[in-house]
């Protein structure tokens, strides 16, 4: 089943304006917040209604402003999961995934509720309140709930942004789960970049109301089409650029012409490297034959756990400013190895890493 | 006279009886006002909202004024009971209308506010999930502000166990018929029967302090509270 989107929503602040569709695979719609993400989901769930547009799915047209065709919320066949999920406070648990099963008879209702719960691992829950419930329990019973409905598509608002580090992993498993054994349209808004990566074979980037990249996620973090994809998709060095040949640049910010592995053509205007792809291996011959490598000074740099984060200025030692140019992501055990090497360093962009951006 | 000798206690019971009748009315009227109100905009809307707030700002002799024009024999409605044989004015029935439309705007505020305050989002996860909008407000929006519905239900009651004004143009004190509480009040002092006066003060008080306690009940013990996180 297709689901397929084509609609317009004035916001207050910019006209929502997006085109696009969905199979039956999950599809992660990334963008900043406030960039109308939640917004289309509610139109496409019937709760907000689009200036102008139509939305079809599989064959039923549940929206067509020109034909005047506006299904309501409740005819749409399309679950929801809320970003803070929305249990009805007043019922069980059971009440709650149950709530679209009323027209079973109980016996039969009894039964598919116990099955939804079993499905996302919270049969003991069933006699519970929802201010009862941990927030990753009652994650499991929004979902069991929506998928009560037997939705034909599933929307879900930032699932994993109320959860804690430790159960966003837990949860993301379930989801994983939940997409495999789902036979739908899958739509998972998120802000979080890896996130997306994870649960969204496809990626659907919005920036301030328009689709900016849209295709399988391998290809939009691969070749981000804009400056402004590539940020969205945490790429941290990008540098304005003009062609110079076929097959290389020249950065402007970086001051340095570098080979690309792309077919470049006149219209280049950035390049860009993601901050993990930076090379800092050591060159017998002090790597002054070797393409795209390049002296660097480090500014400063920023731990986590198990990565360190470099701040590195291009050809000169740092100045009062602070100013760096790239930004490396290192393994730390691979820090530990060249740390100790005097300055400057030869950081190499490989080209294969390297992407151009005509946006 | 002797204090409870010739013990009269139809003011009571009259009383008991209007009141309930007239919250029982207010609370359905006003809730269906309140959801009416919740789902539609517009000047209309504004027009309805102050007419259904007159009662509470025009004083109990105007609104009494009015509907004994209204039930009148020679008012619009009036003519029309009439016609069915019914007159309704200084009769039980009016203690009851006087007493609903005074109260009417209590209720209607305070479900208002009560629906008002339902989470825009579980009545919005429940149509997602297929349910009718009636269905919605049943199982989700009514159960959820019932506190405080229930709560305007309890002011209403308290409200039409005061009426005094509208009951008494409308009603009159016919004793063991119309003559509640605070119109025995009223009459009692003006016979001077001081005793008889007290007796009935201190009954109204009792009943107040009773509201109060279920109001009470209803909003903190057994009100939302129930339903907050950890």
């Amino acid at each position: 089943m297709a689901l397929q989107v084509d609609l317009e929503k004035k916001l207050a602040e910019f006209t929502l304006a997006v085109s696009f569709s969905a199979e039956d695979e999950p599809l992660g719609i990334l963008g900043a917040s406030g960039a109308g993400k939640t917004m289309l989901l509610r139109c496409i769930a019937g709760l907000e209604h689009p200036n102008r547009g139509r939305i079809i799915l599989g064959n039923t047209t549940l929206l067509d402003t020109e034909s005047r065709v506006r299904v309501p919320a409740r005819k749409r066949r399309i679950g929801m999961l809320f970003q803070h999920y929305a249990l009805f406070p007043h019922r069980s648990v059971g009440d709650n995934v149950g709530f679209s099963l009323g027209r079973l008879p109980v016996a039969e209702r009894e039964r598919r509720v116990r099955a939804l719960l079993e499905q996302v691992h919270a049969a003991g829950l069933r006699p519970r309140y929802p201010h009862q419930l941990s927030g990753g329990e009652q994650q499991r019973v929004a979902l069991a709930r929506a998928l009560a409905s037997e939705p034909k598509a599933l929307l879900l608002d930032e699932p994993l942004s109320a959860l804690d580090t430790h159960l966003r992993s837990q949860m993301e498993a379930q989801l994983q789960e939940t997409f495999l054994a789902y036979r739908g349209p899958a739509l998972l808004v998120t802000h979080n970049i890896e996130e997306a990566y994870r649960l969204g074979a496809r990626l659907l980037v919005l920036s301030r109301g328009r689709v900016a990249a849209w295709g399988p996620r391998e290809e939009v973090f691969r070749r981000p089409p804009s400056v402004e994809v590539a940020l969205l998709t945490g790429c941290k060095n990008i540098s304005r650029a003009r062609a110079i040949s076929e097959n290389a640049v020249e950065a402007i910010d970086w001051d340095c012409r570098l080979r690309i592995t792309e077919g470049v053509s006149g219209a280049v205007r950035h390049v860009g490297i993601r901050a993990h792809h930076l090379d800092f291996t050591k060159y017998p011959d002090g790597g002054t034959n070797q393409e795209n490598v390049q002296r660097c000074w480090l500014v400063s740099f920023s731990e986590t756990p198990f990565r360190i984060t470099l701040f590195l200025r291009l050809h000169k030692p740092p100045d009062e400013s602070g100013h760096h140019d790239l930004q490396a992501e290192v393994f730390k055990e691979n820090w530990e190895r060249f740390r100790d090497r005097p300055l400057p360093w030869l950081v190499r962009l490989p080209p294969q890493s390297l992407f151009v951006t005509s946006q | 006279m002797a204090p409870l000798e010739v013990a009269d206690w139809s003011p009571l019971w009259i009383s008991l009886k209007t009141s309930f009748t007239a919250t029982f009315i207010t609370l359905l009227a006003g809730l269906a006002a309140a959801a009416w109100r919740g789902r539609h905009q517009g000047p209309v809307v504004a027009l309805v909202d102050g007419a259904c707030l007159l009662p509470l700002v025009l004083p109990p002799t105007v609104v009494g004024f009015f509907l004994l024009l209204l039930f009148g024999r020679n008012g619009p409605l009036g003519r029309l009971l009439v016609r069915m044989g019914a007159t309704v004015i200084f009769s039980w029935p009016a203690t009851v209308i006087a007493a609903a439309v005074v109260s009417f705007p209590l209720m209607y505020l305070t479900a208002r506010a009560a629906l008002e305050q339902v989470d825009s989002r579980f009545l919005e996860a429940a149509r997602t999930l297929g349910a009718s909008e009636w269905r919605v407000f049943q199982r989700i929006a009514l159960p959820l502000a019932w506190p405080g519905v229930l709560a305007g239900a309890v002011l209403s009651f308290a409200r039409a166990l005061g009426e005094f004004g509208a009951t008494l143009m409308l009603a009159g004190n016919i004793p063991g018929r119309t003559a509640t509480i605070p119109i025995a009040i009223y009459f009692a002092v003006e016979a001077d029967d001081m005793t008889r006066a007290v007796a009935w003060c201190a009954a109204d008080i009792l009943i107040s302090l009773a509201l109060l306690g279920a109001l009470y009940y209803w909003t903190h013990a057994r009100g939302p509270a129930r339903w907050t996180r950890r």
